[in-house]
């Protein structure tokens, strides 16, 4: 066998080509060491400033329903936790309500990150006097002005199994509610095992919302 | 790198589909123990708490206030504070110790004090307190009883099946708020068919929760929840005044009550304020106790995603359940909520109240598949029975539940469709059918029966409401058609609001509506050859599971 300079060369370029593939595939997480928070106040050093924002008004509009989005919005949380862009999520939810001939606004909640609240808070606000509340996370409620703050018309709790088809089923359904239909609720869904999976991104997600809270500012208009 | 074959295996195995995160105290995910949590301290003037936990009065909290004014005895305080923890720990454990003793010293001790307490437990002596500190003698078990469909019927024939089985309390809930009407009657049917004495329970909004109590189409409830850390309880619109202000509204008409905690909420709602998961629980269970309540659903409960995922985590939740039971209240000890991929580790994480005994091992346990379980999935469910089975016959441990026959199973699961078949009828609710009556008798689950008319039964659940249907209506509906028995069952739960037995600490009631609570029947465990002990016909009931080998088939 003739080693030749040729034969050197292609050889250190397969190796070389190997040693950087094996760097790239490497998907051991236990032999990463996971970096530690430990120490550490808050997700997103910065918190996003909405003074130019202008302060969401009362609607007045009977066909108007308003949906209230987290504070961290399509700011600093851009998917759903189960990965949907929260840019479909709001155009499918808008679709639904006008689908059904009534008309959406989308405010954004800086009093509060609890879903059942800002929820009831859309619903005080909207002209219809029903309001759906969207987490950042995707968690979902349609309320109405006049329910106690803990109930509502219709609850998503379970968000990582929430489609696309479901924002819009749902925002047909809050328009349903405005026209006095007798309204099918959109049918459950469940998955015992969405607990043990996705709790530890729940709690992360509803962190990285929570900082973004700014009672000062209490709701703004999202989308003028 | 070039994979191993058995890291392969092992990445693919059910326990590494649950989620794990690293300590992180600022935001609360650390168990036992933070760097943030304040030292246990008291001072007491003129018979007042003016110091707890590191803080003075003036800068409390609402829970440092009412833990100070309602939770702790002043007169045994300064004694069991100048106690060390590690002293307080090996009472617990040491079996020369009676539960009265223990109680006395830990009715003086802080919240911080009992979080440094069980610091000094390992897992097992925990359970060695759990089965000394259980309020009442007997353990028990309690049910979830749901469906994706909110079902009224289906609901009926499960809590029927359920409490042939043994369940002593049943709850349900539903995925449609509206629907709370129609399934706490069938509920309360069902329930009494399977098993007279079972006590039911509807888990919704708290305003819609207590008219059902009041009403007597509930006859307990347990979902009135109360948060660690000030910020979560407003959020919740709610305060410890609040809650035991609603306590009070529940005792005044005779019905028992239990309030809900449990670790990870705060860390899951944003507000921990830095501190440990078993420090904001100590402080939930002691709001509880000077709230007055006889008792408390914890053990993580709903957050169990959050213990769970922290080091340590489930010896926190078993930790804080002996918690409960030191505070001298029932404790029904969670287990209720899908908490693993693993079967080994949910099965696990069960033994340590499961082998002790508590007052409700599962304070929900799915007596249905859980893709109906509308808590979201508990951590056993109707599939599990025969295991559950096994685990009591193998141990000779009660876990509360007995094994059936399928004859019995099928013919209470008819009956109790049927009976509310025929008191929607007369009450002239939603209709159903007899072919809906015959799939739900037969049935695993929801796949296997037939779709209702969501908008006829919603408008009924109105109906309902509006028409202020009483337990009353429901017994004169069950009697006009002919379902005597049940009839005169659910007037006898009505009766129980009146007698008040049932609202004492840990109670359930036997099938003659005798009551069994932690002051007629206490815990007198002592070591060996004390206490509870499965013996006699109760021990001849679990041995009886299905499936054994007759000799002479072979």
């Amino acid at each position: 066998m003739q080693i030749s300079e040729e034969l050197i060369k292609k050889i250190t370029e397969v190796v070389v080509r190997e040693l950087n593939n094996r760097e790239k595939n490497n998907t051991v997480a236990a032999e990463d060491d996971i970096p530690s928070l430990a120490g550490k106040e808050r997700i997103n050093p910065q918190k996003t400033d909405y003074s130019a924002y202008r302060k969401a008004a009362k609607g007045v509009d009977p066909k108007e329903i308003v949906i209230g989005v987290g504070a961290a919005f399509q700011r600093e949380i851009r998917k759903t936790i189960g990965g949907i862009p929260l840019e479909d999520v709001i155009s499918n939810v808008k679709a639904g309500i006008e689908e059904e001939g009534m008309i959406p606004r989308v405010v954004k909640i800086l009093d509060t990150s609890d879903v059942g609240f800002m929820a009831l808070e859309s619903a005080k606000l909207s002209g219809s006097g029903i309001g759906i509340g969207i987490q950042s996370k995707g968690t979902t409620v349609i309320s109405q002005k006049d329910l106690y703050p803990l109930s509502n018309l219709e609850l998503f709790p379970q968000a990582p199994l929430m489609t696309l088809e479901t924002y819009r089923h749902l925002g047909r359904n809050a328009a349903k509610y405005v026209k006095g239909e007798n309204v099918t609720p959109v049918p459950s869904v469940n998955d015992p095992m969405v607990r043990p999976k996705f709790q530890v991104k729940a709690a992360i997600m509803h962190i990285a919302e929570t900082e973004q809270l700014d009672p000062a500012m209490g709701i703004i208009e999202w989308e003028d | 790198m070039k994979r191993s074959k058995r890291i392969e295996a092992l990445d693919k195995r059910p326990v590494n589909l649950d989620g794990y995160i690293n300590e992180w105290p600022e935001m609360g995910f650390i168990a036992m123990k933070s760097p943030y949590d304040p030292p246990a301290t008291i001072r007491i003037e003129n018979g007042k708490i003016v110091e707890l936990d590191g803080k003075a009065r003036e800068d409390f909290d609402f829970l440092d206030s009412f833990i100070a004014d309602y939770a702790i005895n002043i007169e045994r305080a300064e004694a069991s504070m100048a106690m060390s923890s590690l002293e307080i720990a090996r009472m617990i454990v040491d079996i020369h110790v009676s539960r009265k003793e223990v109680l006395e010293v830990i009715s003086g001790i802080t919240p911080m004090k009992m979080t440094e307490v069980i610091n000094e437990l390992n897992v097992v002596e925990i359970m060695m307190g759990m089965q000394k500190m259980r309020a009442r003698k007997r353990p028990g078990n309690q049910a979830h009883i749901t469906n994706l469909k909110d079902d009224p019927v289906q609901i009926a024939a499960d809590a029927a099946e359920g409490a042939l089985r043994g369940f002593a309390e049943e709850e349900t809930t539903m995925g449609v708020a509206r629907y709370a009407p129609l399934d706490s009657i069938g509920l309360l049917i069902g329930s009494q068919c399977g098993r007279p004495g079972v006590l039911t329970q509807c888990s919704a909004e708290e305003a819609t929760e207590l008219e059902l109590g009041i009403r007597g189409l509930t006859t307990y409830a347990e979902t009135l929840s109360v948060y660690g850390t000030e910020k979560v309880f407003i959020d919740g619109d709610d305060t410890p005044y609040s809650k035991a202000f609603l306590n009070s509204a529940y005792a005044s008409r005779g019905l028992k009550v239990r309030f809900t905690s449990g670790s990870g909420s705060e860390v899951l709602m944003g507000s921990s304020e830095k501190k440990s998961m078993l420090y904001l629980e100590c402080r939930c269970l002691y709001v509880t106790k000077g709230a007055g309540s006889q008792g408390i659903q914890n053990g993580s409960v709903s957050c169990i995603g959050i213990a769970g995922a922290v080091p340590a985590g489930i010896r926190e939740v078993v930790g804080e359940n002996l918690v409960a039971a030191l505070l001298g209240l029932e404790c029904a000890s969670s287990n209720d909520q899908s908490f693993s991929n693993s079967d080994m580790r949910r099965t696990a994480r069960t033994m340590l109240e499961f082998l002790p005994g508590t007052d409700f091992i599962f304070s929900g346990y799915a007596a249905e598949p859980n893709y109906d379980n509308m808590f979201a999935g508990s951590n056993f469910d109707a599939e599990d029975f025969d295991d559950y089975n096994v685990f009591q016959r193998d141990m000779q441990v009660d876990g509360g539940l007995r094994p059936v026959k399928e004859s019995e199973v099928i013919a209470v699961r008819n009956k109790a469709a049927r009976a509310v078949q025929a008191v929607f009828r007369q009450l002239g609710l939603a209709e159903v059918s007899d072919e809906q009556v015959e799939a739900i008798t037969y049935a695993h689950g929801s796949k296997d029966t037939l779709p209702r008319d969501v908008a006829a039964d919603l408008m009924s659940a109105e109906d309902v409401m509006k028409r202020g249907i009483t337990g009353i209506d429901i017994v004169k509906a069950l009697a006009d058609s002919g379902f005597t028995d049940i009839a005169e069952s659910v007037l006898a739960m009505l009766k129980q609001r009146v007698i008040g037995d049932y609202m004492q600490t840990a109670a359930i009631l036997d099938k003659n509506f005798r009551v069994m609570s932690g002051v007629n029947t206490p815990n007198d465990y002592m070591g060996p050859g004390t206490g509870y002990r499965v013996e006699g016909e109760r021990w001849e009931e679990i041995k009886r599971i299905p499936h054994r080998i007759n000799p002479m088939d072979i």
